[in-house]
């Protein structure tokens, strides 16, 4: 209740402000209330991805198109009565539909009747991990899936079109303001292996705990995101080239497409685990693992692909 | 969470998919718009996460002795839209950059003067309202 409450406040403050740094910060602290809030009404998975990738991600992305674009917001030329006027309209109409919605938590709601009860009872057993997330993700929507998988990787694709990656005499390291912090760079030092090492946790433990490849790739690539902030751009492209990236991209797709076919010339549906292996219990955990880490290689490469491409971008003189 | 209307969740996410519409509709900065665009999307992301909810109910991970599990669909479709979701966003961010290494500028009414300027220039009518021009 409190958490809604805050969010609330930081919207209107966010509407308000007219330095864009700001606005981008509410956005994340806001990013980070709604994880919050997301733990509170159970969503574990959720939360964690909301945590990594709003709190994190597009804050930095954010910035990095503000440091082209400029921090000041210029004053709108037109007064805000008419927006104001159909927002309050559609607003209403909006919380009118609500009226006869079901209450919060209401068991018997339709959205908890249709195919949630054959998830939670036959998902532990049919697919055989405890997280019925990971296994609806995974398994029973696994065409979503890999519909969601390539829209990351095709928006990844635009940006790279949009933007390049550049390469320029600035991207020589130890070049940035913020390297000079002693203890900042201790501290990073010291953090980004445990980072590394929580995702390739997150990664492989999904079907057990909360996590899975999306969550996995979005935190592999923080740590480069973080590394390459406080050190400087080369040295995190050493490590990872940028022209490895949309091809380590395309190959996470590929290894979700190739899992989907091999069941195909197996004799059975596209994306049946069960031909995976003898068991079906069996070929189901295969299937999940080597799926969510064709998902975990393309939302890493893609976003980090993204960042170099935002902050590698060099000022039009 | 008991004890509150308990539709109270609905209204808040109304509430923030109305202030998002506002900044996107009302404010002239791109940046903003794209922030006003994304406070748009978690106001959905709060509707279905609340609408996923079971009172006494725990996270959708098979424990012991648990028998009220919340409803893991609506993670499913959350979790996966929060990473498209940040996908998309750069590719706006990636537009409003080329954008304005194009114009110069990152504000509605200025790249519009522009345009309309530049239709001017080349004789044709240049109408105050839209911009004809890619």
């Amino acid at each position: 209740m409190v958490l809604l409450a805050f969010l609330v406040l930081i919207a209107l403050a966010a509407i308000r402000m007219r330095d864009l740094f700001i606005v981008v910060m509410l956005f994340s602290v806001y990013s980070l209330m709604t994880a919050a809030l997301f733990m509170d009404l159970d969503a574990v998975d959720v939360a964690f991805t909301e945590a990594a990738v709003g709190a994190g991600v597009t804050g930095v992305l954010m910035l990095s198109t503000l440091r082209l674009t400029g921090r000041w917001e210029r004053r709108p030329s037109h007064g805000p009565l008419l927006p104001l006027i159909v927002v309050g309209i559609t607003g209403a109409a909006l919380i009118y539909g609500t009226l006869d919605a079901p209450l919060l938590g209401d068991p018997a709601a339709p959205v908890q009747q249709h195919v949630a009860p054959r998830y939670i009872e036959q998902g532990p057993v049919e697919v055989g991990m405890p997280n019925m997330v990971t296994a609806v993700l995974a398994s029973y929507r696994g065409f979503d899936t890999f519909g969601e998988t390539f829209v990351i990787f095709t928006a990844g694709i635009a940006v790279l079109l949009l933007l390049g990656i550049q390469e320029g005499p600035e991207t020589r390291p130890g070049r940035t303001a913020i390297g000079d912090q002693l203890v900042l760079r201790v501290v990073v030092k010291m953090v980004i292996p445990l980072i590394l090492l929580y995702a390739l946790y997150v990664q492989f433990h999904g079907d057990f705990g909360a996590g899975g490849g999306f969550q996995a790739g979005v935190i592999l690539a923080t740590a480069f995101v973080l590394y390459d902030l406080v050190f400087g751009e080369g040295d995190a492209r050493l490590v990872v080239p940028p022209s490895w990236l949309h091809r380590l991209g395309a190959l996470g797709v590929l290894l979700y497409g190739a899992v989907g076919l091999y069941a195909l010339f197996a004799g059975k549906p596209f994306l049946d685990y069960s031909a995976l292996a003898h068991d079906p219990v069996h070929g189901q955990h295969l299937g999940v693992l080597l799926v969510e880490l064709g998902v975990g290689i393309t939302v890493f490469s893609i976003v980090l692909a993204i960042f170099y491409a935002l902050s590698g971008r060099r000022k039009a003189s | 969470m008991s004890g509150l209307p308990g539709l109270y969740n609905y209204w808040i996410a109304v509430f923030l998919m109305m202030a998002g519409f506002y900044v996107v509709i009302s404010q002239g900065n791109l940046v903003k718009k794209l922030v006003g665009l994304s406070l748009f999307q978690t106001s959905v992301f709060i509707f279905y996460i609340s609408m996923g909810k079971v009172a006494d109910g725990h996270a959708p991970i098979l424990a012991e002795g648990v028998t009220v599990y919340s409803n893991p669909l609506p993670h499913v479709l959350i979790l996966t839209a929060i990473v498209v979701g940040v996908a998309t966003t750069a590719v706006g961010l990636a537009l409003v950059v080329r954008i304005n290494e194009a114009y110069g500028s990152v504000e509605e009414d200025e790249i519009q003067a522009r345009d309309n300027a530049a239709d001017k220039a080349t004789g044709r009518s240049g109408g105050s309202g839209e911009s004809p021009r890619t």
